[in-house]
């Protein structure tokens, strides 16, 4: 394991105990690697990159839990980046959808680089996000965005506290299902 | 939405998470299955009539814990798979010399088996059912197994649904065990193992369809 991969370790287990600003960071950083990754790799559609970068947040989000922490992070982070990937090339490159090929399995080398300059992503997910069910929407509004406590938001919106916290969990999951729809 | 606005989003609220949750829900859907398998097992085929009986044989044992061994690793192997990056080379490797010990040991058996007795040793006298009683009996397991990867992350569908088909396989042939009188170890090195590849092979086969996460 090296330094990046142990630093960038220490902000995810404190952000899995409950620690936000660790998570800001985490996410931050481990975005700037998935950027760095699919702007070598997608050098024929740079205009897919950011809008990947911010699915591959999202799943990474969503599915924070699979880390284990015993697991070294650059691989869970690139298995999840080249899931993207492939799904992206799946919807590009309908043909040859079976044969897509990313050849850095390993991933040793593949998401040490960095690349914190973000580009115009051409999907809007605020515009997803009004779509969604008041029940998935207002949740996510009121905590995510506005910053509300559960406890505040369960009171506001009348819905218990773990309906809320259900309704932000399904809600991002739907978000990464309709980002993916709308490709 | 820029990105910077999506990760404050993202980070904002509560963000803690447990990292046993794949395991734990993999477990729960194992428990469902098998409940599921056990109880077609106990209605259709019913347990064999001298079960008491039978648990004096160490053949009976065997049948029921090599099945479970299986399904053991491949447990392992399918809570891994479910994490993105994570490896399954040491239980695959156990599951691996497991059925290589077996065999072996099926295949010295058969050795010392006089000829006109061979085919009793491996065929049995019922080699047909026991493959399709085990598939039948895995399918609750890998319904259940595979809801569970779906709301995980396996970045391999393919090593993943391998890994959970021999799950469900392991686990139907431990239940059908329940029901089986064959008394060879050949008949379990061929038969039993048949069963157990059913699953495993339509698993490989369905994963990269089914499972899909986001």
């Amino acid at each position: 394991m090296n330094e990046v991969d142990s630093e960038l370790r220490a902000l995810l287990l404190l952000a899995l105990a409950g620690d936000n600003n660790a998570y800001c960071e985490f996410l931050t950083r481990a975005g700037a690697r998935a950027r760095a990754y699919f702007r070598r790799r997608l050098a024929a559609y740079p205009d897919d990159v950011e809008d990947l970068v911010q699915e591959t947040l999202l799943a990474m989000h969503n599915q924070r839990h699979t880390y284990r922490p015993a697991q070294p992070l650059t691989p869970w982070l690139h298995a999840i980046a080249r899931y993207k990937l492939i799904d992206l090339l799946r919807v590009r490159l309908p043909r040859s959808a079976a044969e897509v090929e990313i050849d850095d399995e390993s991933g040793d080398e593949a998401l040490h680089a960095s690349d914190a300059l973000a580009a115009e992503a051409r999907r809007d997910l605020r515009q997803l996000l009004v779509d969604l069910p008041d029940r998935f929407r207002l949740p996510i509004v009121h905590v995510k965005l506005e910053g509300l406590s559960i406890a505040e938001a369960s009171a506001q919106l009348g819905m218990s506290e773990s309906a809320v916290k259900i309704g932000i969990h399904r809600g991002l999951k739907l978000l990464a299902a309709k980002v993916a729809g709308s490709r | 939405m820029k990105t910077d606005a999506l990760i404050a989003m993202l980070a904002r609220g509560p963000v803690r998470a447990d990292s046993r949750e794949p395991s734990r829900r993999l477990a729960m859907a194992t428990v469902a299955g098998l409940v599921a398998s056990t109880l077609a097992m106990l209605i259709v085929l019913r347990p064999r009539a001298d079960l008491a009986d039978a648990t004096s044989q160490p053949m009976f044992w065997l049948k029921l814990v090599l099945p479970l061994l299986v399904a053991g690793a491949a447990f392992v192997a399918t809570s891994r798979l479910a994490r993105p990056g994570d490896r399954a080379e040491v239980p695959a490797r156990f599951a691996g010399a497991l059925l290589v010990a077996l065999w072996t040991m099926a295949l010295v058996v058969v050795a010392i088996t006089p000829g006109d007795e061979r085919a009793r040793v491996v065929v049995g006298t019922s080699a047909l059912p026991c493959v399709v009683a085990i598939a039948a009996l895995s399918l609750p397991l890998l319904v259940a197994a595979f809801i569970a990867l779906r709301s995980l992350a396996p970045t391999r569908p393919r090593v993943a649904g391998l890994a959970a088909g021999a799950l469900a396989g392991g686990l139907a042939a431990a239940v059908y065990a329940l029901h089986c009188t064959e008394t060879t170890l050949p008949f379990l090195a061929l038969w039993y193992v048949l069963g157990m590849a059913l699953p495993a092979l339509a698993g490989a086969w369905l994963g990269p369809s089914l499972l899909r996460w986001r």
